[in-house]
């Protein structure tokens, strides 16, 4: 790196940038599992909470560069991401056919996320809503997923065919 | 756990399913990808024809997503759950619209060569968003399929990513995006009056209480429904996105704007008859149909390119459909032949309809394959080379433009007997439309497969799509032959379900 100028674009920003984007990894990513995982007991869910994830990408990208971002973020792993939220929002929908489309089989059953929920207000109890946090889970691998590849696509000018 | 009491939702979750699986598969090998998209569209094909069987004779599926019996709409007189509804009309449009798609995609298994996965994924969420359209019984989710359709088609009709067919993605993108925000607003409306998303609670309730407000939502999303079918004064996208669009893509697109019509007449035949209003909303229409089939014609007259007039052509084809039901529409009373007849006409005319222009674009893929150019206006002289296509092109040319004894032909004269009877000028000018579309493709036909022989080295057709462009023309020579057949079992038990707009609401409340 030329000493006393500005870094070129494509090597990204200072060490200072490039460290603190590091440190930020962590609470960005705990924040946004937060919001997926929080989806059926406040405001947010699958789609904002992927979204927040989805800023960690392109703060990598910016603070370190498109060649070395670029490289780091691999497009093929966030399709695949994609594409098995998809297919597990969907497999939860189809596996709610007993009795219909859709159904919320794990509510109020002795399963993950079956707890009852208690009459009366309450501080929200993590373990209730059956299949909705899961599908929350499913839509925030998906968001996460989808919006990184278009952050990564608009940087690199959609070289890739 | 029966098919048939979860086909509605099948209808849709199959494809929706297939389409996001489609990206593993195509890691294990194009063929695995191709055969996964033939055999989901088969079995969704199995299910619209089980539902549809069983909604002939008059039944009616109705289908609550999420509740424990899928039956009960509303346990409590408020119904909140999204609804999908099967009837006969629903049913057959559904059938109509997984059919084309089955077949187009047949098609494209040889057509698209490369980036099949992104093709197919897109391809699948269309369908999902066809068949969606064609069964939802409540408005916002009516939305949301609009959506999904219109952005997965933009991705196709851009798919070659070439000159222009960015524009055009791009044209239909912002008209279809325009039309959208239409209906959400109509929507809107009618949800801050009543309180309700569900069509039929909506429907039992705007029909007592008319006011202005209903009026603006109805024009409102009416007017979104007619861009999606490309009628006259929204059919600009029309000639620009089938010009440029892949051959299988166009086929579909042209499936999904009559989904969009008979939305547009479901909702129409259950709220307009009751407010008292059917004189002006049908004679509106009709007239709209009428300009359409004018204007679509004498375009499609001046046309240099081939594709470009088809979609003229297209749009004059739709002008039929809403000037036949829009003419039953305004009389309101369904208990005289002419106007039945009129209504049948119009039905059957939307499966015609999407079998012809279907047919003729997947033929002008396979013409365009077979001379390894897009640029149509090169070929010339074809019918040396390749004859047998250019029968069955003269077949589905014949067909659209109404010869006798071709499908095209039993809905038009349908259509011009029953109107006659209204006015005679609304058939006069149907007729003298229909004559004006033979006289277009002749000259089409001659320009692409006679004169000296075709220069260039050709293709041979792959099996598949000659498979599938004969299974489009036995259909037209089976319908042809035996229209009544065809009247009897799909479209008078579909015409009956648009306009006992009662039994649909109590049904379903």
């Amino acid at each position: 790196m030329n000493k006393g100028m500005a870094p070129r674009e494509s090597e990204g920003m200072t060490p200072i940038i490039k460290t603190v984007a590091l440190a930020l990894a962590v609470p960005i990513t705990v924040f946004g599992l937060y919001i997926i995982a929080h989806g059926h007991l406040t405001p947010g869910g699958g789609f904002p909470g992927g979204a927040v994830i989805a800023t960690l990408v392109a703060l990598f990208l910016i603070a370190f560069g498109k060649d070395i971002g670029a490289r780091a973020l691999n497009k093929k792993m966030f399709s695949g991401l994609e594409t098995v939220g998809l297919v597990g929002f969907a497999l939860l929908a189809f596996l709610g056919l007993g009795s219909s489309f859709f159904n919320n089989f794990l509510a109020n059953s002795p399963g993950l996320f079956g707890m009852a929920i208690p009459f009366g207000p309450n501080p929200g109890f993590m373990w209730t809503a059956g299949t909705i946090p899961l599908m929350n889970l499913a839509i925030g691998l998906e968001v996460f997923a989808a919006l990184s590849l278009i952050i990564i696509l608009f940087f690199t000018e959609g070289e890739d065919k | 756990m029966s098919i048939l009491l979860h086909a509605p939702a099948l209808l849709i979750a199959i494809p929706l399913l297939a389409a996001f699986a489609s990206v593993f598969l195509n890691r294990i090998g194009k063929k695995a990808l191709s055969a996964w998209v033939v055999f989901a569209l088969l079995a969704t094909e199995a299910i619209a024809v089980l539902l549809l069987l069983d909604v002939m004779s008059g039944a009616r599926h109705v289908y609550s997503l999420g509740a424990s019996v899928p039956g009960i709409v509303s346990s409590t007189g408020f119904p909140v759950r999204i609804v999908l509804v099967g009837d006969a009309l629903s049913a057959m449009v559904v059938f109509v619209a997984i059919t084309i798609a089955l077949l187009a995609g047949i098609f494209s298994t040889k057509f698209i060569e490369e980036g099949k996965e992104k093709f197919y994924s897109l391809f699948l969420l269309l369908t999902a968003g066809m068949a969606g359209l064609s069964l939802t019984g409540d408005f916002f989710t009516m939305f949301v399929f609009l959506e999904m359709l219109s952005i997965s088609s933009a991705g196709l009709i851009a798919f070659f990513r070439e000159g222009t067919s960015f524009e055009a993605a791009f044209k239909y993108m912002v008209v279809s995006s325009i039309g959208i925000l239409f209906l959400l607003f109509g929507v809107g409306l009618l949800y801050g009056k009543y309180g309700f998303l569900n069509i039929a609670a909506v429907a039992s309730m705007a029909a007592m209480q008319f006011s202005f407000i209903d009026g603006v939502a109805l024009a409102l999303i009416s007017a979104a429904l007619l861009l999606k079918s490309g009628a006259v004064p929204a059919h600009l996208w029309k000639p620009d996105v089938y010009q440029k669009a892949p051959a299988p893509v166009v086929a579909v697109l042209l499936t999904s704007g009559l989904v969009g019509v008979y939305l547009l007449f479901r909702i129409l035949f259950m709220i307009v008859p009751g407010a008292g209003i059917s004189q002006a909303v049908g004679s509106l229409i009709a007239g709209i149909g009428l300009v359409s089939i004018f204007v679509g014609v004498t375009m499609a007259l001046k046309q240099e390119s081939l594709r470009r007039l088809m979609g003229y052509a297209a749009v004059a084809e739709t002008g039929y459909i809403l000037l036949a039901i829009g003419t039953a529409l305004s009389v309101a009373s369904f208990a005289s032949v002419f106007s039945m007849n009129a209504l049948m006409g119009g039905i059957f005319h939307i499966i015609n309809d999407a079998i012809d222009l279907g047919f003729l674009f997947l033929a002008i893929g396979a013409v365009s394959y077979v001379a390894k150019t897009d640029n149509l206006s090169e070929i010339k002289g074809l019918a040396h080379k390749a004859p047998g296509l250019s029968v069955i092109f003269l077949i589905g040319l014949l067909a659209i433009s109404g010869m006798p004894p071709l499908n095209g032909f039993a809905s038009k004269l349908m259509i011009f007997e029953s109107l006659y009877f209204f006015s005679p000028l609304l058939s006069i000018v149907a007729l003298l439309g229909s004559m004006a579309m033979l006289a277009i493709f002749v000259k089409v036909f001659a320009s692409i497969f006679l004169g000296p022989a075709f220069k260039g080295t050709v293709r041979k057709l792959p099996r598949r799509m000659a498979f599938v462009l004969l299974c489009f023309v036995l259909t037209m020579i089976l319908i042809g032959f035996f229209p009544g057949l065809v009247v009897d079992l799909l479209v008078e038990p579909a015409a009956a379900a648009l306009t006992s707009s009662c039994s649909y609401i109590g049904g379903i409340l």
